[in-house]
């Protein structure tokens, strides 16, 4: 009897310990999860910004003040310390996320959550993610120096690292269940290919394909043209191109193999975008040029951007850095200021690929058999088997669809050709951007910058501005790539590339202002062939409008331009449709939603009804037109917004007007009819369910927790105005991800903020303080501190010192 | 509460406060164990003892960790949890978790000290 209790009690006792030792499901291992004493109570806590910390391999000390916003104010020696400094404060306030970000992009997310995320790693293995990182460190090991920055930066991420211990790591860690490991080179060239990914991975080659297949090259171009009939591009019209002496790659005769692609990959969420605009001098109304930028990502927390300002006795810079890379992204020093907005240029293209035989070990190129290479990816799973899957490489790139992904054909597959894997230093442009003194170090800077490609936006205190479009393009024929190429034909290859000095550029127009909103980068006289890719067409106009209205422009017009909640799209759509649509099919309560809508002034701001009557009839009307690209048996992509409104207005009765399931021959004015009614169905639900759809509430603007948004470190319901494709360009979940205004006094004098706040750690007080902020379209005064001498506005300071014993 | 309850409840706590400077959470089931194997209770008392010992002691730690810092964390890890947001919800949930482990791993020093002849 004694024993039997025993035993009970001994196996009681393991199974307790094992239940609350481990993981089960998403329940965190709950014994120690909960432990006060180690577990996530400790992190219940404002992170420690004062005192000494011992760094090794610091050659002097290194002092970071801390403004009231967690901002620090790093003052080094030199830029190795400067680096370090970088990595070690960066990674105390953000660990997890670099974590967390740099497995996503090496396709290694399985290792943390387990088997939901296979799929995910394997197409980021496909799409080559890793590969390119190392590419470009290859590229890299060129520039010594630039590889000695990185590893400072790595070696200061690591002494964090080192510091922690059971208590201390991040709460995601403890949730999760699993331990930092260390920081590499490698993994600031994987954050680069993420960045890469999400802004220049990209396209509709293989969707326009099928498209083309299906309904013809006429109605092909009707539906994708490569210019919109508007076209207020990033370099102005009247932008004389006689300096480029290059040729455009001349069109090959040869055939497009026309293949039905049953399904593609996940793409990049297609308003990843960005505004930026500068204002010369003497459009300014102080005198001093002007410059804005503000990203559109996705909107999460903890924020893509951390906020620093970064010094040496050489130069002091400030802006928002990517935790994981060097230096300022998108920010300012004593002399310029400089911004991005996405180029978003075809750079990735595809290729059928022809195999021998079964093997795959070679394919056909230029009438002769060439040799594959595979690269065996390996994903390990938590909790399971490591999952195996080789990828065939080609010259092209990776065999991305084969019949081992997405595909069924065991002598066929599409190899993926992408600027990302040619490998560059995209290291280097920035960090010498954040030293750069004029626009002559601001070109110097960008020359060698590959991808992603970006406007970059420049104002200085000597006076000028100017935006350069810069990455690396291949120099296309005509219609290159627009659709899946024959990869045996040598003429389908990239030929060459665009001169870099050729890459489209305007400095100091006459205009008195540049601008950038991801429109098409230039007009049809730029001598290269660029197609619309999916351009902008609404937040450009507005911008540009705005800035030829009046001919000064102040910070406040600045403030006011980024919070614009102007719809050009439905002040473009709206009138046509009232004037055309039978009204006198509508219900009493239809006609009475119509009138409020007609009240509407087309600002989306959050107290108005107006825009959530507008989204609904919208959504309901697109895809009536476009019933004839559903299809499960074929990937198809249907036109923009921009030519779906443009065919609504001037093709009112073509064939795709037609909804193919009904008797009758619909038009696009019974489509108006149609589309309202299911509008007003739809919002009446809606009330039912939620209450009122004024905008705000309709909308629901969030900002979600990197780890599949978890609610509780998420924040819902801001109110903030805007969509996408307006100014302010927040929609639900998108929007800008940090808007920073500059002006080019001496020193230059800066406004930030982003919807998140400087500290990774959901228990900080910092987790989430911008928020309320910035929806409300304020902004933080940036404390560019001119010298390391603490003022009254430094909440704490810190000194990290060189280890005595070495 | 007789006094080998209070003297079990007491050593339960001091030995769990030393051991969880040096052990991973689980200290609290040493903690359990080991004063049920020299302090001997009897019936439901050899169970709720430590358990009330270690909710205790993980309650009050809690408590002062998180109430400087207003709950902020406590707060997302309820609703992470399911516990509504409720931050004295979790410090409960915490203590009974605590309390459970200790109480269990005392179970099975109680039977030990009987094979031993205590």
């Amino acid at each position: 009897m004694k024993y039997i209790k025993l035993i009970t009690t001994l196996v009681l006792t393991l199974v307790v310990f094992y239940c609350l030792n481990t993981k089960l499901g998403s329940i965190p291992p709950i014994g120690k999860f909960l432990d006060p004493v180690s577990g996530v109570w400790q992190n219940d806590t404002n992170e420690v910004i004062d005192g000494n910390v011992t760094i090794k391999g610091l050659s002097a000390p290194v002092t970071i003040h801390y403004d009231e916003h967690l901002i620090p104010h790093v003052f080094a020696q030199n830029d190795a310390d400067l680096y370090k400094a970088q990595g070690y404060i960066t990674a105390k306030h953000r660990l997890w996320q670099m974590e967390f970000q740099t497995h996503a992009a090496a396709g290694r997310l399985s290792e943390i959550v387990g088997e939901n995320a296979i799929d995910y790693d394997r197409r980021e293995r496909r799409r080559g993610m890793a590969y390119g990182a190392e590419k470009a460190l290859e590229k890299m090991k060129d520039d010594p120096e630039a590889i000695a920055f990185l590893e400072a930066y790595r070696d200061g991420v690591n002494a964090y690292i080192e510091s922690l211990d059971t208590k201390s790591i991040p709460v995601e860690f403890k949730l999760l269940d699993y331990k930092p490991e260390p920081w590499t080179i490698k993994k600031t060239a994987l954050l680069l290919m993420y960045m890469t990914k999400m802004l220049a991975g990209g396209d509709d080659d293989l969707e326009y394909t099928n498209v083309l297949r299906k309904f013809g090259q006429e109605r092909f171009d009707l539906l994708f043209p490569d210019f919109f009939d508007v076209n207020d591009p990033v370099i102005p019209k009247e932008t004389d191109w006689s300096f480029i002496d290059t040729e455009k790659t001349k069109t090959p005769r040869s055939e497009l193999p026309l293949d039905t692609i049953r399904e593609t990959i996940e793409k990049p969420h297609p308003d990843n975008g960005s505004n930026n605009w500068a204002v010369s001098g003497a459009k300014s109304a102080t005198g001093n040029p002007i410059l804005a930028n503000d990203p559109h990502l996705s909107l999460n927390i903890p924020s893509i951007w951390f906020v620093m300002q970064l010094s040496t006795p050489n130069h002091k810079t400030m802006g928002a850095t990517l935790p994981g890379a060097l230096g300022v992204i998108s920010g300012f020093n004593e002399h310029i200021a400089w911004g991005e907005t996405n180029a978003t240029r075809d750079v990735l293209d595809w290729y059928k690929i022809e195999f021998k035989d079964d093997t795959r070990t070679q394919y056909k190129h230029d009438k002769q058999w060439k040799n594959t290479s595979v690269r065996v990816e390996s994903i390990k799973v938590r909790g399971a088997q490591t999952v195996i899957d080789s990828v065939i490489y080609t010259h092209h790139g990776p065999v991305t669809y084969d019949h081992n992904f997405k595909s069924d054909n065991e002598r066929a597959g599409y190899a993926m050709k992408w600027v990302g894997h040619i490998g560059g230093n995209n290291q280097r442009p920035f960090l010498a951007l954040n030293k750069a003194k004029n626009y002559d170090d601001y070109v110097d800077a960008l020359k060698t910058y590959t991808a992603p490609a970006q406007n970059f936006v420049f104002a200085s205190t000597e006076g000028d501005i100017a935006l350069w479009i810069q990455g690396l393009f291949p120099n296309k024929w005509e219609g290159q790539g627009k659709f899946l190429m024959d990869g045996s034909n040598p003429d389908h290859d990239w030929q060459s590339f665009i001169p870099q000095a050729f890459n489209a550029h305007v400095k100091n127009p006459e205009r008195g202002f540049v601008s950038s909103a991801n429109q098409h980068p230039v007009d049809e006289s730029y001598p290269f062939y660029v197609f619309n890719d999916g351009y902008e067409t609404y937040r450009n106009r507005v911008i540009n409008s705005f800035f030829s209205s009046k001919k000064k422009f102040s910070v406040d017009d600045f403030k006011a331009l980024h919070n614009n909640n102007y719809n050009l799209k439905a002040a473009e759509l709206l009138p046509h449709m009232y004037a055309h649509m039978e009204d006198s099919g509508l219900t009493p309560d239809e006609e009475k939603l119509l009138e409020e809508l007609k009240g509407w002034d087309f600002y989306n701001d959050i107290d108005k009804v107006g825009p959530s009557i507008w989204r609904a009839w919208w959504h309901a009307l697109y895809p009536m037109i476009w019933d004839e690209f559903d299809s499960e048996d074929e990937a198809l992509t249907s036109p923009f917004t921009y030519q779906a409104i443009y065919l609504l207005k001037h093709h009112p009765e073509d064939p795709f007007m037609d909804i193919l399931d009904t008797p009758e021959k619909e038009t696009a004015n019974d489509l108006f009819l149609k589309s309202f009614k299911e509008a007003a169905t739809y919002l009446t639900e809606w009330k039912a369910k939620h209450g009122d759809y004024n905008w705000g509430d309709f909308k629901g603007t969030y900002v979600g927790h990197l780890l599949q948004g978890l609610p509780a470190f998420s924040r819902f319901d801001l109110p903030i105005g805007g969509d996408a494709n307006i100014v302010n360009a927040t929609s639900k979940n998108h929007g800008p991800s940090w808007r920073m205004i500059v002006e080019m006094s001496s020193p230059p004098k800066a406004l930030g903020i982003y919807p998140g706040g400087q500290s990774g750690n959901p228990g900080s007080t910092y987790y989430d303080n911008f928020i309320d902020d910035w929806a409300a379209g304020n902004y933080h005064e940036l404390n560019f501190m001119q010298s390391d001498t603490a003022t009254s506005d430094i909440i704490s300071t810190q000194t990290l010192t060189p280890s005595s014993n070495e | 509460m007789s006094k080998p309850n209070i003297i079990n409840f007491i050593v339960t706590i001091i030995l769990a406060l030393i051991l969880s400077q040096f052990l991973p959470w689980w200290s609290v089931m040493v903690a359990g164990f080991v004063s049920a194997l020299f302090f001997s209770l009897k019936k439901s008392a050899v169970f709720f003892v430590p358990f009330f010992a270690i909710l205790l002691f993980w309650v009050v730690y809690a408590v002062m960790v998180s109430s400087g810092n207003d709950f902020t964390l406590a707060k997302k890890i309820s609703v992470l949890l399911y516990l509504g947001g409720n931050p004295y919800l979790l410090i409960l949930v915490t203590g009974v978790v605590g309390g459970l482990a200790a109480g269990v791993s005392a179970l099975l020093g109680k039977q030990l000290s009987i094979l031993g002849g205590r």
